[in-house]
């Protein structure tokens, strides 16, 4: 691979990225003005994006029971619990954290 | 946006330092497995500072190592990322008000950075806004440090950290279970879980993402519509008394 085929990959990938991230930015901005039924469905994703990284991080479950579903399954409810009972992020992160890496260890 | 105000940075760290190991290690991940790959260190430094995006970039390893034509390149990249377009969505109207910071924080809006942007609430715009720049700053720093200490040690980890990656899964957790008590309307919440989980089991763990959010934010549209017209029809009601 020479270095300019590198640098052209990764100038690719930077483009690539910044392009969708600036997408929504791009299309209401200047004098085009946001209509208001995209204002509130801004507002109204963050709970339904933070569903669907959850299912994302969770993508292996229902095809590896021994390596992905136990751990993070058992990883999950002690975030979940933890965060129940003393409703600290930090402390349900570490907990949460703690199952899981103890678990990949164990099973 | 007048100085450097030394409270929000510090609550910006705070912020951000749920991420910080996370960032760090699987930054440390990324730098070794470049570094196992035949690129130095400032390859993997030019990648985190400018692409700065988990997954993408460890599927890059690969394309660099191997080459594959642009145009693959080019789809991959649309596909893996394309659910960065939607985070945008919430934070217009702050970003486009944060002048010289806005470029960077629409380049620094990842999965976790948004997360954290939607748990700041309760506090003026202004100090929202500058928080949010901080913390953005810091997720950046930490995967950059991470990308740069695996590119120069190697494999010189002290510990095996095999599963440290989970942090992120806890925190998307403990970010739902608060919005969930903080916001009354628990429909958004609830399709994301049911579509999200429909949408895995149909199009499988790798291509999932763009039609779940897609399929979502259609739903959304139509409870917004629904509510928007029962909302109308109160009004009707009320006239007529």
């Amino acid at each position: 691979m020479s270095t300019a085929n590198i640098i052209l990959m990764i100038a690719a990938s930077v483009a690539v990225t910044f392009f969708l991230r600036i997408l929504p930015f791009f299309a209401f901005s200047g004098d085009r003005k946001m209509p208001e039924w995209l204002d509130r469905l801004g507002q109204a994703l963050p709970p339904a994006i933070m569903a669907v990284l959850i299912v994302y991080c969770l993508k292996d479950v229902p095809y590896d029971l021994k390596n992905a579903a136990v751990p993070k399954l058992l990883g999950v409810a002690a975030t979940v619990i933890s965060y129940r009972f003393k409703h600290n992020s930090l402390i349900s992160l570490v907990s949460g954290t703690a199952v899981y890496m103890l678990m990949i260890r164990l099973i | 946006m007048t100085g450097i105000n030394i409270n929000n940075i510090r609550i910006g760290f705070v912020r951000a330092f749920p991420i910080f190991f996370s960032y760090v290690f699987i930054g440390m991940a990324y730098g070794i497995t470049m570094a196992e790959s035949g690129f130095s260190w400032y390859w993997s430094m030019l990648i985190s500072l400018f692409v700065y995006t988990g997954a993408y970039q460890f599927v890059l390893i690969s394309f660099l190592a191997g080459g594959v034509p642009i145009l693959t390149l080019i789809m991959t990249a649309l596909l893996m990322n394309s659910r960065q377009s939607f985070y945008g969505l919430t934070f217009l109207k702050d970003f486009n008000a944060m002048g010289k910071r806005r470029l960077f924080m629409i380049h620094s809006l990842t999965d976790e950075i948004y997360a954290i942007d939607c748990t700041l609430v309760g506090m003026p715009d202004e100090q929202r806004r500058d928080i949010m720049f901080w913390l953005a700053l810091f997720g950046w720093l930490f995967w950059n440090l991470g990308t740069l200490l695996g590119g120069l040690t190697g494999q010189l980890l002290p510990f095996n950290f095999e599963g440290i990656d989970f942090c992120m899964t806890a925190l998307f957790v403990t970010i739902f279970l608060d919005q969930w008590e903080r916001i009354k309307d628990h429909r958004p919440a609830a399709a994301g879980l049911a579509v999200g989980s429909i949408c895995l089991l149909l199009f499988g763990p790798s291509s999932f993402m763009l039609p779940a959010l897609i399929i979502v934010s259609l739903m959304l549209l139509i409870f917004d519509r629904y509510k928007g017209r029962a909302a109308q029809n109160a009004d009707k009601k009320e006239d007529r008394h």
